[in-house]
């Protein structure tokens, strides 16, 4: 073969894997597979919605990320607008260095129904105690009433070792399900092909 | 003649070592939207250039190429190596502030158990540097 036909062939060999290769990855099924299934709601996952709603929206999130408190409204909103469709399941991802002290916070909040209103305290004064993706435990304290919660009781139950457990088991389904950022939505268990607002709008909207 | 060719395959296969790893990485970074790490991009600077000036080299050959390849490929490899002895856990990776960025010692694939995106990186450049060796070899002899 002349060198420069074999040059041009295999540019052109290049060319087909790449393009070939994304539009094969881009159309495969990246559905959460049945195995994996258990991994993404768990009994103790806290959830708002309808119980038995048709469209499951799964939302792994780190109380400390900042693209998850932008997220939040809006996945309300998109909710607000479906009402009785939609059922959000919400599971930890405490990615960042000390989130796992904020989750424990979360979880212990559950034994006084205080979860959500935990959650929209800690999103609304999140650039208090998050600074550049760091975490300082301390400033939470000083807002964390306004969740309407009995902080005696909360740091006694943040000691519970059924907390412990539960925040394990999130890790735990974060690596079974190769979750590495946050928030990550899976809807009725496909996962987004590209991360956005738009996009999870469209998986949610073709999902009810 | 039979010599230059010889010479042109062996600068041909390291072309294609270095079109390979680029397309590889652009996959896994555009494709299956693996964010890379700083490591990569270090790598990526050193690996794109590889990709043109080789495929440059072949037509005509230009029997200096390794004069201008060569240093591509040790920066590329000491990053690389560098990586790897970080993934391994042979140098301790100082503790690090959780940032936006991706740590260099995570794993994207891990096929077979042990095949991982550093591995690979570390893989093409020492492919890459032997088949210089062995054009240069080839033109000098």
């Amino acid at each position: 073969m002349k060198k420069q036909t074999l040059i041009y062939c295999s540019l052109a060999l290049f060319a087909v894997l790449y393009f070939g290769g994304s539009w094969l990855y881009k159309n495969a099924d990246h559905s959460v597979s049945q195995e994996k299934n258990s991994a993404l709601v768990r009994p103790y996952a806290p959830t708002i919605g309808k119980e038995n709603a048709k469209t499951v929206i799964v939302e792994f999130f780190d109380p400390a990320c900042e693209t998850c408190r932008a997220f939040y409204p809006f996945v309300k909103n998109i909710m607000k607008a479906h009402p009785d469709k939609i059922k959000l399941v919400m599971r930890h991802a405490p990615f960042h260095t000390d989130s796992y002290y904020v989750v424990q916070m979360l979880e212990a909040a559950k034994y006084q129904d205080k979860y959500f209103q935990t959650l929209e305290t800690l999103y609304k004064y999140q650039d208090k105690w998050t600074i550049n993706h760091k975490v300082t435990i301390a400033p939470i304290w000083g807002f964390l009433h306004e969740a309407g919660l009995d902080i005696e009781k909360l740091r006694d139950d943040m000691k519970r070792s059924e907390v412990d457990e539960r925040i394990k088991q999130d890790i735990a389904d974060t690596k079974t399900l190769g979750i590495t950022k946050t928030p990550e939505f899976i809807v009725n268990g496909k996962p987004l092909k590209r991360f956005g607002y738009k996009e999870l709008e469209e998986l949610i909207a073709s999902e009810l | 003649m039979n010599l230059s060719l010889s010479a042109w395959s062996i600068l041909f296969m390291a072309w294609l070592t270095s079109m390979v790893a680029i397309i590889g990485s652009l996959f896994f970074s555009e494709v299956m939207l693996f964010p890379p790490c700083v490591m990569c991009w270090y790598q990526r600077i050193c690996m794109y250039p590889l990709g043109i000036i080789l495929l440059m080299a072949l037509f005509p050959l230009d029997v200096k190429v390794t004069r201008y390849a060569t240093p591509l490929v040790g920066i590329g490899l000491f990053f690389a190596l560098y990586q790897n002895l970080l993934y391994y856990g042979i140098l301790p990776e100082s503790v690090q502030p959780c940032s936006q960025g991706v740590s260099c010692t995570s794993d994207y694939i891990n096929w077979f158990g042990f095949i991982t995106i550093q591995l690979l990186s570390l893989i093409a450049f020492i492919v890459i540097a032997l088949l210089l060796y062995l054009f240069k070899k080839k033109v000098n002899a």
